[in-house]
């Protein structure tokens, strides 16, 4: 039994908008009802992840167009597939933000459009808007970046190199000048340093998301 | 590649840093160990969690508007096909037999190709399969080049159950074809086998009158770089 840190999810504060029927709704009953093609719950996780997808490929991607472009391709491979979801192996939550970084990653690839520099900031319109929704997000960011700095700093780099900028580990030892099994190394070591200390980190009021995401 | 290293592997697959060899050969590897694909899973929502880490700007509002529009498109275009006259009620043949010992036996071929993970796919396999083997207007096709039969269902929905299927050969993998006319093939599932039963639950319909193919391949390709070496005709 592991207990997974999430964030509080943003739709229980989120302000009305239309079609809210699904709202009081769990990620992965929204999924269910994905499978069954209600579209008013494909609107439904796209307000809770559509934001934070966008984020991810705009980092991986950087630009605005190719982004959307990747959020879109993994929101309908999603609408397609979701009768394959299977909740006690991931959350809906992660199913589809990997969804969206491996779209974001290939076609980072494909475009040669791949930065280099870790955490340069991005020069758009970044600034938080003053939501509850937004604090929540600034709140879950905080606290996977106070993580990210407790990694020694060759690990941070491998991570942040291979997630943000779409390098395969070959690119990274070569990149680097290391060694691929070096590279290996500190990308697993990093990552399962990464997954202890997120897991610990799991405040209390968060009772509605931990029972839904123990598995 | 050695099996430690495979397992090493683990990490740069959830951080999507695998090339497609790299990858495909990772994905044969999952099939096998119960042990990478536990801590896969963490490891991918570990990964999904670093999406929380950079700055988040909205995206354009229409984004929300193109991806519904085109949701509501694909849901209007699934195509309904046509019935056959001759159907095999497959409940009571051959082929609902070796279903039933796969079943039983838990012997699935997990389907890999872009899959989160292959004990879903397995999983999801099951589900597909049993409700195949559920509809009585199911029909069943001999396998020409292996011990099988392909299951299609009314809805065209396919699954080829596989008897005595051996292991795929070390770094290669089997791939399912649906093809309407025999000359475009459309990739239908990735698996690897590992002898007694196999199921291979296909993601494209079977068109009718149409053939399914399996080739041996290096890694997930978008086409067949070889001859098949066994196929199933519905025509």
């Amino acid at each position: 039994m592991t207990v997974l840190a999430f964030p509080v999810p943003a739709h229980r504060v989120v302000k009305m908008r239309i079609r809210k029927e699904h709202a009081h709704l769990s990620d992965e009953a929204l999924v269910a009802l994905v499978a069954r093609s209600d579209e008013a719950a494909l609107a439904e996780l796209y307000d809770r992840y559509g934001r934070i997808a966008f984020g991810l490929a705009l980092r991986v991607l950087r630009d605005r167009t190719l982004a959307e472009d990747a959020v879109q391709d993994a929101l309908l491979t999603v609408w397609r597939s979701a009768t394959r979801f299977v909740p006690e192996r991931a959350s809906a939550r992660t199913w589809i933000l990997t969804l969206v970084h491996r779209r974001a990653v290939d076609l980072v690839r494909r475009e040669q459009h791949r930065r280099t520099e870790p955490y340069e900031a991005i020069e758009l319109s970044a600034a938080p808007d003053s939501t509850d929704e937004t604090a929540l997000l600034s709140l879950e960011r905080a606290r996977v970046q106070e993580a990210l700095k407790k990694l020694s700093d060759q690990q941070r780099e491998a991570i942040e190199l291979a997630y943000y900028g779409g390098f395969t580990q070959s690119e990274l030892a070569e990149r680097l000048g290391e060694p691929l099994g070096t590279i290996k190394s500190r990308m697993f070591n990093g990552l399962a340093r990464l997954r202890d200390m997120l897991q610990e980190a799991v405040p209390e009021e968060e009772e509605w998301d931990r029972t839904r995401s123990t598995t | 590649m050695g099996q430690d290293a495979i397992h090493d592997l683990t990490a740069a697959y959830a951080l999507n840093a695998l090339d497609a060899h790299e990858e495909a050969e990772y994905e044969a590897h999952l099939g096998r160990c119960a042990g990478c694909r536990g801590e896969l899973a963490s490891f991918q929502t570990t990964a999904a969690s670093l999406a929380y880490a950079v700055d988040a700007p909205a995206p354009s509002p229409a984004l929300r508007d193109r991806i519904l529009a085109q949701a509501k498109v694909e849901r209007s275009n699934l195509i309904e096909f046509p019935r056959r006259r001759w159907l095999v009620p497959v409940a009571s043949g051959a082929a609902a037999a070796a279903a039933v010992v796969a079943v039983s036996l838990g012997l699935w071929a997990a389907s890999l190709s872009s899959s989160l993970d292959d004990e879903r796919e397995a999983r999801y396999g099951q589900e597909r399969v049993l409700a195949l083997m559920a509809d009585p207007a199911a029909e069943a096709f001999p396998v020409n080049g292996a011990q099988g039969t392909l299951v299609v269902a009314s809805g065209r929905e396919g699954a080829l159950i596989l008897q005595n299927l051996k292991a795929a050969p070390e770094g290669k993998i089997y791939e399912a074809w649906v093809s309407r006319d025999g000359k475009e093939m459309l990739r239908a599932a990735t698996f690897v086998a590992r002898g007694g039963a196999t199921v291979v639950p296909l993601s494209r319909p079977v068109p009718a009158g149409g053939l399914v193919a399996v080739t041996v391949e290096d890694e997930p390709v978008d086409e067949p770089t070889g001859k098949p070496i066994f196929t199933a005709d519905t025509a």
